[in-house]
Parts: structure tokens; C-alpha cells; sequence
């Protein structure tokens, strides 16, 4: 049996959607994963923070309100500084206002250097497959 | 007649209590200047000859226990990963262990770092790092540190559990250390007891540092804390209240003296309104903090020069003094007791001074922020607002004519402030000063130590 996988989750920003973030929390550890969550209102560094105290391995930022890049902006680099060079970085939730093309806005959280960009209305089944496949050389070691 | 004889080696005094073993009451109280400078037995023995000629009879000292804050008290340097996370984290147990904390540092030290805590006159360091099962690197990097340092002083290792047995190989018989729980074993939670208690046990073994002590340990029963961490034990006991006798709630002890003013608060402090989200690393229910800049001697000089020169102006009232000359008079000369009224109350405008920041800095803070869903608040911190009682104690309080005066100040007025200052506070005075002793006695017989300071604790 393998460790378990740490994920640092949390509401970036000033939104205060609380319900998403407990149900991710869940299902996440009902999957078998290691899960700090830091809850709403989460600045960019409070997820930092407890990633190198709890050497996670991924960050999982949720945003709701639609002001979701503006509050993503630059924690690729600070998690690059801070020494998290190697942790993933999932978003997903209703990350940007109006109706814009989905293959834009991931190719924008791309290039701000997130791993995994998420769609509305994503299941928790494809998140939970994927960190799997990203973190786990073999799927079924986390079942 | 059977007593109980507690001792306090300050800096400056050294105070005994002679407590009646059966009836609860103090006997007598004396006090005589500390001798640190050639040996501490001195000053004891002349206290306790005074002592003996006040009371006047024979008395049997059934038991003898110290705590002692003498030649600086205890220093700590304690060692963390995030600042604001583990760092935190260990700076609060060293404190509530009534230590003094000389220096924080945080992720991996360098050789430079290094050199600094080897010519510290630090007591004790106290490593922590890495919640249980979290980062390891930062941790093992620092003993790797220590090690090559060959730092002589114990280490109190209270980081990621999964490192022990890598520390305590990397120490091996070189390093003098103590293993114990993690300060925060998962993120935002904080668990300083275990570690307090540890350093407490090598306060109580260890203290060699001030010349004579040794020998006052073989007359007396033992140093057993140093003063700060009784004051914290006697508040936690008088507000907790013991198994026959009930408590007094939520109460924080305001200790002005010569270097520092330190606030004790026994609260859980969260918050009063329901929509305010609490953040940061989580508050002790003991909470104490010190503030070295600011007391009425040492640092009046560090009170005036920095955050207090506006406040002290304001506490006196445009009463006419020459300032530099009063604070630059209290400051070389530590030992000065005011002789006239002017003196006094300039000596209880500083002490205002101390209450106000001190308290400021103490208690949490509420932010506001606006969200596309309106304002949301949130607390870091404590929130002592409905705090019941306000207790003042030290030199200044017990002998100033007006105590609550001076303790007032540490209440809020503002209508709608965001620092969240108790506000409608009951005051208290340790008017006999013997919050320290009582501290001691609660080692012995809690229940005694509750219902003596309900006697002798007057609110004002």
C-alpha cells in the first residue's frame, strides 16, 4: 500500500460558497485521499502555506463567483518560489463570468500554469480519476 | 503553626508568601532585592529573616516551592517552518511555558542563523516543522543544523512525527534534546501543551544559569516553573474553577512590570456574531502574550522612543513634564520607586500606555471585505469582547490609588471598532500580589488555590 496523497482544498478569493467545498472534501476522502481543507475565503498563500507544512501534493482551488482568474493570477509563480515547484494545481467551479468559449478560458488557466482546468458541472468521478492518473503510476493503488 | 512558604526570584525582588497550610490565609508577604550578581541565596535569606521578625512566632514550613523569572528568565528561541504556521505554533508554546522568546525562525537555517543561536544566551531552542505526516525536509535539515553546530542547550523536538527517529539519529549522544508531540499536528491546529509541560521539566532541572540557585534548590523544595507560567497556571485555575469550587469564566490578567507587559487570557475568544468567519492558525485557550517594548523601567526608553510617545502625551494629560528626562531617569536607574505624586503619575500614565497596546496587541482583530455578496467579516484571532473580567497585577496596579483607572484603558469605547477589546469588563486586583504564589499552591492543593484567590482577588 502506498501513503496516502495530500490535496490542500479551498474557496480562493472572497467567495464564501461553502456547500461545493464539503462535498469535494468528502468525496475526495472517501476516495482515499489525504484531504486539508482550508475552507472559504482562502488567499493564495493560506493555500501555499499548508501545502509546505502538510507536503501535499496537489492544490485544489474551487471558485464560484466568477471572479476566479482574476484571484488566480500569479500562484503558479509564488508556488514556484515558495518551493512547490512539483505540486499540481487543479481549478475548477464556475471560474469565469459570461458565456465564453470553454477551450479560452483552459487555455488561459493553462498558461497560468494549472494542471487541471475544470468546466461547470464537472463530476467528482473525473476529478478523482484524475488525480489518480496524475498522481498514482498505477490507477488502482488508491482504490 | 504549619505553613506553605512560595518564592519568587524576579529580577529586581524576590518575594516570599507564607500561605497557612489549613485556613486560607496569607500569613505575611516580604520581599528583598534580588542577588543575582553574586548569588540569589542572599536575597532569599534576608527576605525570609524579614518575614520571620514580621510574623512573630515560630512556624513550621510544611512546604517550600519557587518559580523564578531572575537573570532575564527563560529564554527560548524556537524554531518553525511557515511563519505564520508552525513558527507560530512554537513561539506560543514557548510562551505559555512562560518562557521568553528571544528569536523565531522559520524554514531552513543557514550557517549564519546558526551562529546566532550558538552566541544566544537562549535556555532552551524549540524545534518544530511539518504538520504529523507533512513536510520532513525543513525539520531535518535544522537538526542536521544543530548537529554540526554543536549547540549545547536542550532541544525540545515538536515537529512532524514521522521525522523522530530520523532526529533523534541525526542528535545521537551529541545533542541534549526531548522529543514530544507536534505544536501542530494538522494545519491550523495547535497542540502546545505537551511541549510546555516538557519545557517546564527542563526549566525545573536545568536551572544552573543564575549563580546560587543551586544551592537555594537544596533549602528550598525546587525552582518548579519560571514566574510567568504560574501567573498563567493561577488564571487558568481561576477561571476554570477546580472540582468543589466554581470558577470565575473568561478572564484576562494584565501584569505591567520593569521590562515587559504580558497579558495571560483564559477565553476561547471565538466569535460573538455568527456571520464572522474565523481565520488563521488556532487560538490556546491560555493564551499569553508578552510585549518586551513596552513596561515601566527596562523598556520605558523602547515604549517612548517607539509606539507609546503619542499615547503617553495623552495619558498625562498635558500635565507638564520633561519627558526625555522622566522616561531617560526610569530607564538607567530600574531600581526607582516613585517618591512624590508627580512621579506617581507618570509612572501610571506609562503603565496606561502599556495596558492600552498591550491589550491592542493581545486580542484578534475583525476584517471587512467586500464580495459580490456584500460585506463578509472575518476574525483572526480572539475576540474578548464579552470578556467578564479584567485582572491587573504587578507594582504599579497594587500600589496606585486608583487601579482601575489605569485598567480601564484596556477597555474598548469605540462604537464600532474592529479590535475586538473586551468592552463592559468587571475589574479585578491582586491587591496582596500573589498571583504567582497561588500558582505554586494550585501544584499542591487546587482547591485551596481557587478559594483563596476568590478571598483575596477584590474587584475594584
Amino acid at each position: 500500500m502506498q501513503d496516502k496523497k495530500t490535496i490542500v482544498l479551498g474557496v480562493i478569493g472572497s467567495d464564501c460558497h461553502a456547500v461545493g467545498n464539503k462535498i469535494l472534501d468528502h468525496a475526495l476522502t472517501e476516495s482515499g485521499f489525504n484531504v486539508v481543507n482550508i475552507g472559504v475565503m482562502s488567499p493564495q498563500e493560506d493555500f501555499i502555506n499548508a501545502a509546505i507544512e502538510t507536503d501535499a501534493d496537489v492544490i485544489m482551488v474551487s471558485s464560484l463567483y466568477g471572479h476566479g482568474e482574476i484571484d488566480c493570477r500569479g500562484m503558479k509563480d509564488k508556488c514556484l518560489e515558495a518551493g512547490l515547484e512539483d505540486v499540481l494545481l487543479y481549478v475548477g467551479g464556475n471560474i469565469v463570468v459570461g458565456k465564453q468559449e470553454w477551450k479560452d478560458v483552459k487555455y488561459r488557466f493553462n498558461a497560468m500554469g494549472f494542471d487541471r482546468i475544470y468546466p461547470p458541472g464537472t463530476s467528482l468521478e473525473r476529478a478523482v480519476e484524475d488525480l489518480r492518473a496524475d498522481l498514482y503510476k498505477d490507477h488502482r493503488a488508491a482504490v | 503553626m504549619d505553613a506553605y512558604l512560595f518564592i519568587d526570584f524576579g529580577s529586581t525582588f524576590t518575594k516570599l508568601t507564607l500561605v497557612d497550610a489549613y485556613e486560607d490565609n496569607v500569613i505575611a508577604t516580604e520581599k528583598s532585592h534580588t542577588t543575582v550578581n553574586n548569588d540569589v541565596a542572599e536575597g532569599y535569606e534576608k527576605a525570609l529573616r524579614m518575614l520571620r521578625k514580621k510574623v512573630g512566632k515560630a512556624f513550621n514550613i510544611k512546604k517550600k516551592l519557587a518559580c523564578s523569572s531572575a537573570a532575564g528568565g527563560l529564554k527560548i528561541i524556537s524554531i518553525g517552518l511557515v511563519p505564520e504556521l508552525t513558527a507560530e505554533a512554537a513561539k506560543r508554546a514557548a510562551l505559555g511555558a512562560g518562557a521568553k522568546v528571544i528569536k523565531t525562525y522559520s524554514f531552513q537555517l543557514n550557517h549564519c542563523e546558526m551562529e546566532e543561536v550558538k552566541n544566544s544566551d537562549a535556555n532552551i531552542i524549540l524545534l518544530a516543522g511539518g504538520t504529523d505526516g507533512g513536510n520532513s525536509k525543513s525539520i531535518i535539515h535544522n537538526a542536521k543544523m544543530i548537529a554540526k553546530h554543536k549547540i549545547s542547550i536542550p532541544i525540545v523536538v515538536g515537529g512532524n512525527k514521522s521525522c523522530t527517529d530520523e532526529v533523534k539519529e541525526i542528535f545521537g549522544k551529541d545533542i541534549e534534546y526531548y522529543i514530544t508531540e507536534n505544536v501542530m499536528p494538522k494545519l491550523n491546529t495547535i497542540n502546545i501543551d505537551p511541549a510546555r509541560e516538557i519545557i517546564r521539566k527542563i526549566f525545573m532541572n536545568n536551572i544552573t544559569h543564575v549563580p546560587g540557585m543551586n544551592e537555594v534548590e537544596e533549602k528550598i523544595s525546587q525552582v518548579i516553573m519560571p514566574t510567568p507560567a504560574a501567573v498563567l497556571r493561577a488564571t487558568e485555575v481561576l477561571s476554570k474553577g477546580s472540582l468543589r469550587e466554581s470558577g470565575l469564566g473568561d478572564l484576562a490578567v494584565v501584569d505591567i512590570g520593569g521590562a515587559t507587559t504580558d497579558i495571560h487570557s483564559a477565553a476561547e475568544g471565538y466569535p460573538i456574531k455568527s456571520s464572522v468567519l474565523l481565520k488563521g492558525l488556532q487560538e490556546p485557550f491560555m493564551k499569553r502574550t508578552v510585549e518586551g517594548d513596552l513596561g515601566l523601567r527596562y523598556s520605558a526608553k523602547s515604549l517612548y522612543e517607539g509606539s507609546g510617545s503619542l499615547l503617553l502625551k495623552k495619558y498625562l494629560n498635558d500635565k507638564k513634564y520633561n519627558l526625555d528626562e522622566e522616561i531617560d531617569k526610569r530607564y538607567k536607574n530600574v531600581d526607582i520607586v516613585p517618591e512624590n505624586e508627580d512621579e506617581r503619575y507618570f509612572d501610571e500614565a506609562i503603565a496606561k500606555v502599556c495596558v492600552d497596546i498591550s491589550m491592542e496587541r493581545h486580542v484578534g482583530k475583525i476584517e471587512s471585505l467586500y464580495s459580490p455578496t456584500g460585506m463578509i467579516f472575518y476574525q483572526e484571532g480572539k475576540d474578548l469582547q464579552n470578556l467578564s473580567y479584567l485582572l491587573g497585577t504587578g507594582g504599579v496596579l497594587v500600589n496606585s490609588y486608583n487601579p482601575k483607572n489605569i485598567l480601564e484603558v484596556g477597555l474598548n469605547k469605540e462604537e464600532n471598532s474592529m479590535i475586538l477589546k473586551p468592552r463592559n469588563s468587571k475589574f479585578l486586583l491582586d491587591k496582596e500580589y500573589i498571583l504567582s504564589a497561588m500558582g505554586l499552591l494550585s501544584t499542591i492543593d487546587e482547591e485551596k488555590a481557587v478559594r483563596m484567590m476568590k478571598k483575596y482577588i477584590v474587584e475594584i
